[in-house]
């Protein structure tokens, strides 16, 4: 493949129009299902490291989810919710669902993670459970939560690709399209694309996390 | 929905020939083990030796990080045409998407083994060569084992998508159900290709019992005893978790590389 | 020590606590804490003390038993306003890591509903009233010493005022320097503040040095003795308590005997910096200008220009005047010259005294007393 060609297959404005509409759809199947996830994996993790048969329920039912590969998942919901065949709702829900069994493990463990004195602390000082948990406990999990959630992103924008085997948008159109016209251009951008999404996100990732843990950059000082 | 599919499945003429079950599921253990054990012949042994001289470790942390972010559809198809649409294009890509996971297994392993640990073996005399094979790839274990159980998960499911460019294996009859709109035929693909890889992966599980010292199974289990008020592991709250690959690779099922 | 007004009182009564596997933590603990006072809970780990502790404030629930603040069943109020009222000091303090010193020790006044501007205002005077200056509030508490780490844990604790304080091994994690200077903190602030604070301690130099009564736990969560602490260490109850006690005890004890009475002798002295110093027979004391001990100058020594520190051996540890006698004996102990050096409150030389000289007094002081002293701390 020649420059050329790329630049020919960028130069058309109704491909640019095509990648532009793809790239959006992209950023929603990957993003929302994030979000989904990460909703859906704060209590239940907070519940997992509460009760032990909570936690073995949970990390059993998501070390399953999480071996099944995501073409036979994004096929099999249909089945069992009742969504058309070909619906972009079918990524959603599968990649929500992946999102939460990846992060439920996070969760679970940030929060074994918060120092045992800080939370014997708090309680001795009269935090009722949810108030400790949102104020002390939940801000301390930040950090190992993030490492959770930057994995489950850039898994999430690679992921989508694979949607379009069964007919939903995103970049993974463009690989189709590529291998249907035997043309490598529109591989190489949508390759490009995703790469590129991944990291702005996790770059975005990042800064949030820094915004909310201003305390974690802060350690040189008196003692360490 | 489900009696269709078990009609699907009991029917015997999905049983014989080339495109019968039986067949599909060798191609497809096939395309995985020599996947996975080339990846491992390539990842293992480097990523010991980064883990173990400690060199080169952030470069292979942002290398693992991207290689995390490639589309799997995008690098079959890309390999397809590049190369030519030969299986052994579409194996290449395979072998690429299992290299990361092993390698990211095997250093963190290695580089998360007690410091206490190698600096005990360095005292009573171990060799470098000693105190890898004696010390640190032991400790390493449930690491690297996580790793290759990744790499597997990864190729189970990247074989299912490379149907797309006509590889054979499990995911031929989800992508052709699709095309001849047969949802009977879609369903038990994907149920035959998620039965693979849970099979697989508890055979990997078990493997990995067995291989992992039995001093490190029971580690962190903890005095059941008497209660007290858990003691901090460390003084601060722990910044980030190392993010060499990817999820807890500790050494459970679920913890995922990235999904195909 | 006088009931103090608002203060409270702690009261154990038939408490028991197994845990669901057996074993037994607390074993039908009868104790009254005195209002106002500083009472130490020590024993071996394993013993139970933390886990009475915890009943106070229902970290932990007693099997049988009740357990009474100011006559009130715990039991009766709310776990998490019960709490409230009452302070918590732990080893490694318990910051919150992710909040600033200043709203680290606001947080009780605002679970309670202060506004955050008095909260705060109320939090910068602890820092002061803890003894760390100003800008440490702004700090992060991964920022801080684990001294100053610890006293942010008290300041924390003092924030709402409460009447009691339990605090659970608050100096075991920070060095013995560190440690010496945050007990006499603690007993600074509580000549001012009279709270009724409960101590728990596996160190029984700490137990004696800060309790004004001492419950000595034995293994198995019973209560072995409860006195205060010369007595404690005059008379032990049994051979548990003897044993944990130590060998040092009657070293210890010496902590208690006031050396008010104590007479040091004149000693020769020489000025550092003074040119050609010939000694004698005897040691000399060396000091500087302002009377404050440099060192000693060995017998028979002949120095040719002016003395420098060089030339002398270092000394032994001070005594001040005043001081209980374990002082005096030590510094007599560990002088070079055999006599230990009495200094004044300005750290000036007065005087010297031998080993020898403070066993007679202690048996004078013996004989001529059969109260205990209450203790010169």
């Amino acid at each position: 493949m020649t420059l050329d060609e790329l630049g020919r297959y960028l130069g058309s404005p109704s491909n640019r129009e095509q990648l532009a509409e793809q790239f959006g759809q992209h950023v929603y199947l990957s993003l929302v299902p994030l979000l989904l996830g990460l909703l859906v994996a704060v209590p239940l993790g907070w519940g997992a490291q509460r009760l032990p048969s909570v936690r073995a329920v949970v990390f059993g039912g998501a070390s399953v989810l999480y071996t099944v590969p995501s073409l036979a998942l994004f096929v099999v919901i249909p089945g069992i919710i009742g969504t058309r065949t070909l619906d972009s709702i079918n990524v959603v829900v599968a990649l929500t669902l992946y999102t939460a069994a990846l992060l439920v493990r996070s969760v679970v463990g940030a929060l074994d993670a918060v120092p045992g004195p800080v939370t014997a602390a708090a309680t001795a000082m009269g935090y009722r459970p949810l108030r400790r948990f949102l104020t002390v406990e939940l801000p301390l999990a930040v950090p190992v939560l993030t490492a959770g959630v930057r994995v489950a992103s850039v898994s999430n924008i690679s992921l989508v690709s694979v949607g379009a085997l069964i007919g939903t948008g995103g970049l993974g159109v463009l690989f189709t399209e590529g291998f249907r016209t035997r043309y490598l251009a529109p591989i190489l951008v949508g390759i490009v694309l995703t790469l590129l999404l991944a990291l702005v996100v996790d770059r975005a990732l990042v800064l949030a996390r820094n915004r909310l843990t201003p305390w974690t950059r802060s350690t040189p000082g008196g003692a360490r | 929905m489900i009696p269709q599919l078990i009609e699907w499945l009991t029917d015997p003429a999905h049983w014989r020939g080339p495109d019968g079950i039986p067949k599909r599921l060798l191609e497809h253990l096939y395309y995985c083990l020599v996947a996975a054990g080339f990846a491992t012949l390539v990842a293992l042994p480097v990523g010991l030796f980064i883990g173990h001289t400690g060199r080169g470790g952030t470069l292979l942390v942002g290398a693992g990080n991207a290689l995390r972010a490639l589309p799997t559809l995008g690098l079959v198809t890309f390999l397809y045409l590049v190369v030519g649409g030969t299986q052994t294009a579409t194996l290449i890509g395979l072998v690429v998407l299992a290299v990361p996971p092993i390698l990211a297994g095997a250093y963190s392993g290695v580089q998360q083994v007690d410091r206490r640990v190698v600096d005990a073996a360095v005292g009573v005399g171990m060799t470098r060569w000693q105190r890898l094979w004696q010390v640190e790839v032991p400790n390493a274990m449930p690491l690297i084992l996580g790793g290759i159980r990744n790499a597997v998960l990864q190729v189970v499911a990247t074989a299912a998508v490379a149907a797309y460019v006509g590889l054979g294996g499990l995911g031929r009859y989800v992508l052709d159900g699709i095309r001849a709109v047969d949802y009977p035929k879609v369903l038990a693909g994907a149920l035959l290709v998620a039965l693979l890889a849970i099979l697989l992966d508890v055979v990997l599980s078990g493997v990995q019992w067995l291989v992992v010292p039995a001093g490190l199974r029971t580690a962190g289990v903890g005095d059941v005893g008497r209660r007290r008020p858990r003691r901090p592991a460390r003084r601060e709250v722990r910044g980030e978790t190392t993010d060499t690959g990817g999820g807890r690779v500790d050494g459970g099922a679920g913890h995922g590389l990235r999904k195909r | 020590m006088a009931r103090a007004w608002g203060a409270r009182l702690i009261e154990f009564q038939s408490v028991t606590k197994a845990f669901d596997d057996g074993t037994v933590a607390v074993n039908d603990l009868d104790l009254t804490v005195e209002a106002g006072t500083i009472t130490v809970f020590v024993g071996p780990s394993g013993c139970g003390k933390t886990t009475s502790l915890r009943m106070v404030n229902r970290m932990v629930e007693p099997t049988s038993g009740r357990v009474l603040v100011d006559g009130r069943d715990v039991r009766s109020a709310d776990p998490a306003s019960l709490r409230r009222g009452i302070g918590y000091v732990i080893q490694h303090a318990g910051l919150f890591p992710h909040r600033t010193v200043l709203d680290n020790v606001a947080t009780v006044p605002l679970l309670a509903g202060w506004t955050r501007r008095r909260a705060r205002s109320r939090a910068a005077e602890l820092l002061e009233v803890v003894g760390l200056p100003e800008e440490v509030g702004r700090r992060y508490p991964a920022q801080l010493s684990g001294g100053q780490q610890q006293r942010v844990g008290v300041a924390r604790a003092l924030a709402a005022d409460p009447p009691v304080l339990l605090m659970d091994e608050p100096f075991s994690a920070v060095d013995p320097v560190v440690r010496e200077g945050l007990q006499d903190e603690l007993l600074r602030l509580q000549s001012e503040l009279d709270k009724t604070v409960l101590f728990v301690t596996h160190d029984i130099d700490e137990a004696v040095r800060v309790g004004e009564r001492v419950a000595v736990f034995a293994t198995g969560g019973v209560l072995a003795q409860y006195s205060e602490p010369p007595e404690l260490l005059a008379r032990p109850a049994n051979d548990f308590v003897a044993d944990f006690v130590g060998r040092d005890r009657g070293y210890r004890g010496l902590s208690f005997v006031a050396g008010a009475a104590l007479r040091p002798d004149e000693v020769e002295t020489v000025t550092v910096g003074a040119p050609g110093v010939v000694s004698g027979d005897e040691w000399l004391l060396a000091l500087d200008e302002d009377r404050r001990p440099r060192g000693w100058l060995r017998p028979r020594a002949t120095v040719a220009g002016p003395l420098s520190e060089q030339e002398l051996e270092p000394g032994g540890s001070l005594h001040t005047l005043g001081l209980p006698l374990r002082g005096a004996l030590d510094a007599a102990l560990s002088s070079p010259s055999g006599r230990g050096v009495v200094v004044d409150r300005d750290g000036r030389a007065v005087g010297v005294v031998t080993a020898h000289q403070v066993l007679e007094l202690l048996s004078t002081e013996r004989a001529a007393a059969d109260s205990e002293p209450e203790g010169g701390r």
